[in-house]
């Protein structure tokens, strides 16, 4: 299988205000390194403010890195070309009731998308809408919908939705499942690995819950303090954790849930 | 291409439909709604509704009390003023004159401040800082002051004072269009769409704009009543429309010779002002109520 994304000694150098009052430490990201294949899962687990987010940013083009490439197919993207990072790396953000705009409706979104992106005509644009949806397990109808009207379930699938009607190759989720109530969180991990199955995605996601982890991904990157501590394939690593930071996550992980491994 | 349609049969109202249902169930705002729409009707028929010219003038009828008074006359129901003019056309056509410049004001001030607004709320650094800190600055002085000093540097007259007032109320327009647009360039929805890949001015137009749009209501009904207070005032001062016209102010200082022989001669030009902004009060703070419930349901 060929290698889908690829990132090779990706810095990020943030340099936070100083402001008068109060000094943050500058933020770094050294050294990541890693690379999925499609149809992979790789989770990005670690603490709050080790930098998760920023990776996921850097890898959708939010920010720019300060060294390094993120090559997508051993072509490396650049910041010039960001329609094809557009169409192949799509986002799904952590809070997703706030990346729903509450003015439009979400036909009305995921139509701006193609427009954007794609030289379909209206037609065309609205028999993707509607197979997008369908695919999503919303129907055609919801494209009527406000934001205000969905449940936050809902809300996940338009964020799914949004991210595939572009038909891309990679997904990048950042803590997708964090505010999901259990029965849904699983709904919305079972509609991911299914779609992952059927479309070859490669899955990028960030996450707390080592269970999920453990339960859908095949490799995993552990993160502190903007440094990868450890890295490779995620049953190898849960059972058998080489680094004392490893060690503790897993342990306070499953000292949460009661110890059972 | 769905057959089945379940969810079409419901009722979706758009974010400004919801505000439109909050907005009827307070019964003071609805009740300044009507009276704004009256006003409305006047100024668009008002030329038909009066009975005489604003100018006219009979010698025979100076100083008439107002018809239910025991010396009115039915044929001038306001009664007359010291030069024998029917104080009703002269309201009717007073209210077309306050009135329908402060729409044009306001249709101005806004538009101009929304376009400056976004634009300073989009850029970034120096240009938007300065932008920020010179209407601060002007933001301090009153609308009506700024407005009699561009009076004083343009000239007395009607038209001047329209430039004055629109120009004096858009330091207040930009600030909240600047601020709304930078707490929504912050959300999680203007990154997605910087993801998809537009452009800043499409940003706005498409993502940040919709939302805007109340808001925009909201001041434009503020402003309004701060337009038509500036204008009487200006009025008031003869700084804006000159004696013979029936602009309501002009009225007013017209009338506060003869205050004591016919109190209804400023009486009834005054409590039209106080109607008009009361009702534009009403229906903006009914208004933002309305939006407050809607966004906390």
């Amino acid at each position: 299988m060929t290698t889908l994304l690829s990132v090779q000694d990706l810095n990020f150098y943030h340099k936070s205000r100083n402001s008068f009052l109060r000094k943050q430490p500058p933020f770094h990201l050294t050294d990541i390194n890693f690379s999925i294949n499609a149809g992979e899962t790789l989770a990005i687990v670690g603490d709050n403010g080790s930098g998760k987010s920023t990776l996921a940013n850097l890898l959708v083009g939010v920010y720019k890195p300060s060294s390094g490439s993120i090559s997508l197919n051993d072509q490396q993207l650049g910041s010039r070309n960001t329609k094809q990072r557009c169409l192949n790396i799509r986002m799904i953000f952590q809070n997703t009731k706030e990346s729903i705009n509450p003015a439009l409706t979400l036909g009305h979104m995921l139509d701006e998308s193609l427009v954007l992106n794609t030289k379909l005509s209206a037609l065309e644009r609205g028999q993707q809408i509607d197979k997008t949806l369908r695919l999503v397990g919303l129907l055609p109808e919801h494209k009527y919908f406000y934001r205000h009207m969905l449940s936050d379930g809902q809300l996940q699938r338009m964020a799914l939705a949004r991210a595939l009607i572009l038909n891309p190759k990679v997904i990048v989720a950042d803590e997708p499942f964090a505010a999901l109530d259990p029965s849904v969180r699983s709904q919305t991990i079972n509609l991911f690995m299914k779609l992952q199955k059927d479309l070859g995605l490669g899955f990028v996601f960030i996450a707390h819950n080592l269970g999920i982890v453990r339960h859908i991904s095949d490799r995993m990157l552990v993160i502190q303090d903007g440094r990868v501590v450890e890295s490779g394939k995620t049953e190898v690593l849960i059972n058998w954790p080489k680094s004392e930071y490893t060690k503790q996550l897993i342990h306070s992980y499953y000292s949460l849930v009661n110890g059972q491994y | 291409m769905s057959r089945s349609s379940l969810y079409e049969e419901e009722f979706f109202p758009s974010p400004l439909r919801q505000t439109w249902m909050e907005f009827k169930r307070s019964h003071w705002a609805f009740a300044g709604l009507w009276i704004l729409i009256f006003f409305v009707f006047v100024i668009i028929v008002g030329p038909f509704l009066a009975p005489y010219q604003p100018l006219e003038q009979s010698p025979d009828n100076l100083l008439l009390p107002p018809a239910w008074s025991d010396s009115g006359d039915i044929r001038y129901i306001f009664g007359t003023d010291s030069a024998g003019r029917d104080i009703l056309s002269r309201v009717i056509y007073g209210s077309r004159l306050t009135f329908g410049i402060s729409f044009l004001v306001v249709i101005l001030s806004v538009s101009v401040g929304v376009i400056i607004g976004a634009y300073a709320g989009i850029s970034k650094g120096l240009r938007s800082s300065i932008v920020n800190h010179l209407l601060d600055s002007v933001m301090a002085i009153p609308t009506l002051l700024i407005a009699i000093i561009i009076v004083g540097i343009l000239g007395t007259g009607l038209i001047n004072s329209i430039w004055a007032i629109a120009l004096a109320m858009l330091p207040q327009v930009i600030h909240t269009c600047r601020d709304f647009v930078r707490q929504e360039s912050e959300k999680a929805y203007v990154t997605a769409a910087k993801l998809d890949g537009a452009g800043s001015i499409h940003i706005f137009v498409k993502s940040i704009f919709p939302n805007m749009v109340e808001i925009i209501v909201v001041q434009s009904t503020f402003a309004l009543s701060t337009a038509i207070l500036d204008i009487s005032a200006l009025g008031f001062l003869s700084l804006a429309a000159q004696a013979p016209s029936p602009e309501l102010g002009a009225m007013l200082s017209d009338g506060l010779d003869i205050v004591y022989i016919s109190p209804w001669s400023i009486a009834l030009p005054g409590l039209t002002i106080l109607l008009a902004i009361i009702s534009v009060n009403l229906v903006g703070d009914g208004l933002r109520t309305a939006l407050r419930r809607r966004l906390q349901h």
